[in-house]
């Protein structure tokens, strides 16, 4: 416990100075900006489209882009968030300085003002609250956009928000949450007084302000922990999972400087170079595209990654035809086949719907839709290629065999989100890993878990047990592939360093400490 | 003396003002008079470079006014808006200090300055640390005005300087400002669309119309010696006031003559 309170308050200081770090370059830039344009009316359209433009761009796109330019880390995260906060800024500084009354402009000119006069005497402080108020507005955006920053091994407070969603762990979603909120609250509420001072005390802060905005700003230190030979990037679900991050520094004595990075750009990090060793998913098509290694897990600390679907069984008990129909799949995809499928869709950009069909087609499963019945099917996914290409699956197998409609609710965000959905009737099914039903739904005691000693076999019937009498859902017949964690590291560097397991990437480390 | 030669200003094809030439002997009370569009505040303008001319030249005191930075010649002269233009994020006193701080007065004796306009202004010293919105329309007027003639500028421009006023104010504050003992030796160009208010303040008077002077003189002259119709007309109702007002009490003759002008207009 005290040990996540020094967590949580770490990750609020760098969320403190991501923020500022951005929001000071954004000013720096921002407000010079903003005057020229007033200067110079024909360049305003554009300078203002384009960081409206930038603006538009979604959140986790806009990092997405930052990757391929700055890798990641602190710095594409700080430019995402600088690159947020400058529309408004620029827009408040245009607008509040065109908002100032001509006459008033009139009379500094005709009173000999020159323009640094002017502008510093008349145009700024006239404006000043509007430009304020556009630096509150940033604030705030930053504050949100920057949980983000976790996505790409910058820190912050969404490393506990997005771990929490992914280990279906609400306390943890809230522990990052509610400070972040509080600190858009508390920041907008502090830069309000400024922005309401008379002038005399405004010319004090205006003294003061930059000095507590650097200050902020150093909050910001980069995430570090163990200093090794060898950079680790792991996604805040590994890092909080019991077979994660821990398993590895407690069963084997893994010490390894770590950052927390999103699943989406981990594999291309590592490929980059950025990475040495990440936490992937054994099944992911990626490992093909990038020539990743899996290191051998030779203690045995990922239970198994069995992927089976999940139904609801007032579904399965109102459609009898629907069991048998979905179980077609049982037993007919293993690892190798789901990583193939995975690398089709992911790399060569097949849709998850032609390579279902041709799936499907190839192991005489396939068969058009059958004439509609009464009935729909709500199907959910998780946001990855192999849940769509599964859903897609499970879709044709349900409308050719049985013609009862299918609704797909593709991209539920995570475990939890998934799971939640379909414990409160908002989806009928989705496929779930029996490892993350075991570790991240149930959670049993850690004896419990030793005694299931990563058994297919076991655990599997474990789940299904508890699933049916905790939640009155049924898990249908495992579909064949293990998509369990694993250690991945680029198959030249692993090669050149002899490292084929777990083992000998804590022996490797031990022995060439920096 | 301010001279004026060939002026004209053209926006966007628009003459706005079409080859003017006068000049403003020191010390004398110049009164540009039109209706709206005239050109009359353009012209204005150009006298200290707020607009700068298509062509011609300005001089002061014999000196190219498009010679040497702008803002220099701007501190020279004094200028009054019509609705003020103070700065409502200054206090009165701040406001009248502004020209006086530009040229690097000391801080005493920018006070000193301040109090003595607004006794001279009939404002209470105890308006100097309010701002402009605290004060009602006729005393802001009189801020302005004290504002321009701070830093004892030796000519003042002024533009509609009562127009936006209530009747009474405005005839109190043209009272004061003719008796002010400050504008004795500054030479003075106003401009307004009131015929009462140039044959008031005036020395000599240019009405303007389309951007050209039609007639410069004497009020008398453009009253009793009009240069055509158009001035003729312009005075129309009021030509009989003004005619009184201008008249020599004892010049029988010429009442007479005003009174059957008049008469005869009448029918």
């Amino acid at each position: 416990m005290r040990q996540e309170s020094g967590k949580l308050l770490q990750q609020t200081l760098e969320h403190i100075g991501l923020t500022f770090i951005s929001l000071l370059v954004a000013i720096l830039i921002g407000v010079p900006l903003g005057i020229y344009i007033t200067r110079h009316t024909r360049a305003a359209g554009a300078v203002l489209g384009t960081a409206g433009v930038l603006q538009t761009i979604p959140s986790i796109a806009l990092l997405g882009f930052m990757i391929p330019l700055l890798g990641i880390g602190p710095l594409p995260a700080i430019t995402a968030l600088f690159l947020y906060a400058l529309l408004p800024i620029i827009r408040n500084t245009y607008t509040g300085i065109n908002g100032v009354d001509p006459l008033v402009k009139e009379a500094a000119v005709a009173m000999g003002m020159t323009r640094w006069q002017r502008l510093s005497k008349v145009d700024l402080p006239l404006a000043f609250p509007v430009i304020m108020a556009g630096i509150r507005t940033a604030t705030v955006i930053n504050v949100g956009v920057g949980t983000l920053a976790a996505y790409i091994a910058a820190g912050g407070l969404g490393e506990f928000i997005f771990g929490g969603i992914a280990l279906n762990n609400t306390n943890m979603i809230l522990a990052g949450a509610i400070p972040a909120a509080l600190l858009a609250i508390l920041l907008d509420f502090l830069l309000s007084l400024v922005q309401r001072m008379g002038r005399r005390k405004r010319r004090t802060a205006l003294w003061v302000l930059p000095w507590v905005f650097l200050l902020l700003s150093s909050f910001y230190m980069l995430p570090l922990g163990y200093n090794s030979r060898l950079l680790a990037g792991f996604t805040p679900e590994f890092m909080g999972r019991s077979d994660g991050d821990i398993g590895l520094r407690t069963v084997y004595g893994l010490k390894i400087r770590t950052v927390v990075i999103s699943d989406a750009v981990m594999y291309k990090a590592a490929y980059e170079k950025k990475l040495d060793v990440i936490s992937g998913y054994s099944t992911d098509g990626r490992l093909k595209t990038y020539d990743l290694l899996t290191l051998e897990d030779d203690k045995k600390i990922f239970p198994p990654y069995y992927a089976a679907p999940v139904i609801r069984k007032e579904v399965l008990e109102k459609y009898p035809m629907l069991g048998p129909v979905l179980n077609k799949l049982a037993g007919r995809i293993n690892d190798s086949i789901m990583t193939e499928l995975n690398y089709k869709v992911e790399h060569i950009g097949q849709t998850p719907e032609k390579c279902a069909r041709d799936f499907l087609a190839e192991q005489g499963l396939y068969k058009a839709p059958a004439p509609a019945v009464e009935g729909t099917i709500r199907l959910g996914s998780k946001i990855f290629p192999e849940q769509y290409i599964l859903i897609n699956m499970y879709a044709m197998l349900i409308r050719g065999y049985t013609g009862l409609q299918v609704d797909t609710k593709t991209g539920l965000g995570g475990t939890k989100i998934c799971f939640e959905a379909l414990v409160n009737n908002k989806i009928d099914m989705y496929p779930e890993y029996t490892g993350t039903a075991l570790l991240a739904i149930l959670q049993p005691a850690k004896e419990d878990v030793r005694r299931l000693g990563g058994d297919r076999d076991s655990v599997y019937n474990y789940v299904k047990a508890r699933f049916v009498k905790e939640y009155d859902l049924a898990w249908l017949d495992p579909i064949g592939f293990n998509n369990a964690y694993a250690l991945m590291m680029r198959r030249s560097q692993a090669q050149q360093l002899g490292i084929h397991s777990i083992s000998d990437l804590v022996s490797y480390l031990k022995n060439n400490k920096l | 003396m301010i001279a004026v030669n060939n002026i004209t200003k053209t926006f966007d094809g628009y003459t706005a003002v079409d080859n003017v030439s006068f000049t403003v002997e020191e010390g004398e009370t110049l009164v540009l008079l039109g209706r709206s569009g005239s050109g009359k505040t353009t012209l204005l303008k150009m006298i200290n470079r707020l607009i700068e001319p298509s062509s011609g030249e300005i001089r002061i005191e014999g000196r190219r006014t498009q010679d040497g930075p702008p803002e220099e010649l701007r501190r020279k002269i004094g200028y009054v808006f019509q609705n003020t233009g103070l700065f409502p994020h200054y206090t009165v006193a701040g406001n009248i200090g502004i020209v006086p701080r530009l040229l690097g007065w000391d801080k005493e004796k920018i006070h000193r300055r301040a109090c003595s306009l607004m006794e001279k202004l009939g404002l209470p010293a105890t308006y100097l640390p309010s701002y402009p919105h605290q004060l009602s329309g006729g005393q802001q007027q009189r801020v302005g005005l004290a504002r321009a003639l701070a830093a004892d500028p030796p000519i003042l421009l002024m533009d509609e300087p009562f127009g936006a006023l209530d009747p009474i104010t405005r005839t109190s504050l043209q009272k004061d400002f003719k008796e002010l003992d400050e504008l004795k030796n500054k030479t003075v160009i106003l401009v307004t669309h009131d015929v009462q208010e140039a044959f008031e303040l005036a020395d000599r008077i240019c009405l303007m119309d389309k951007g050209r002077i039609i007639q410069a003189g004497k009020p008398q002259d453009l009253l009793f010696h009009p240069a055509d119709e158009y001035v003729k007309d312009f005075f129309g109702d009021q030509r009989f006031l003004l005619e009184v007002k201008m008249m020599d009490p004892s010049d029988h003759v010429a009442l007479i003559n005003a009174f059957n002008h008049f008469k005869n207009k009448g029918n």
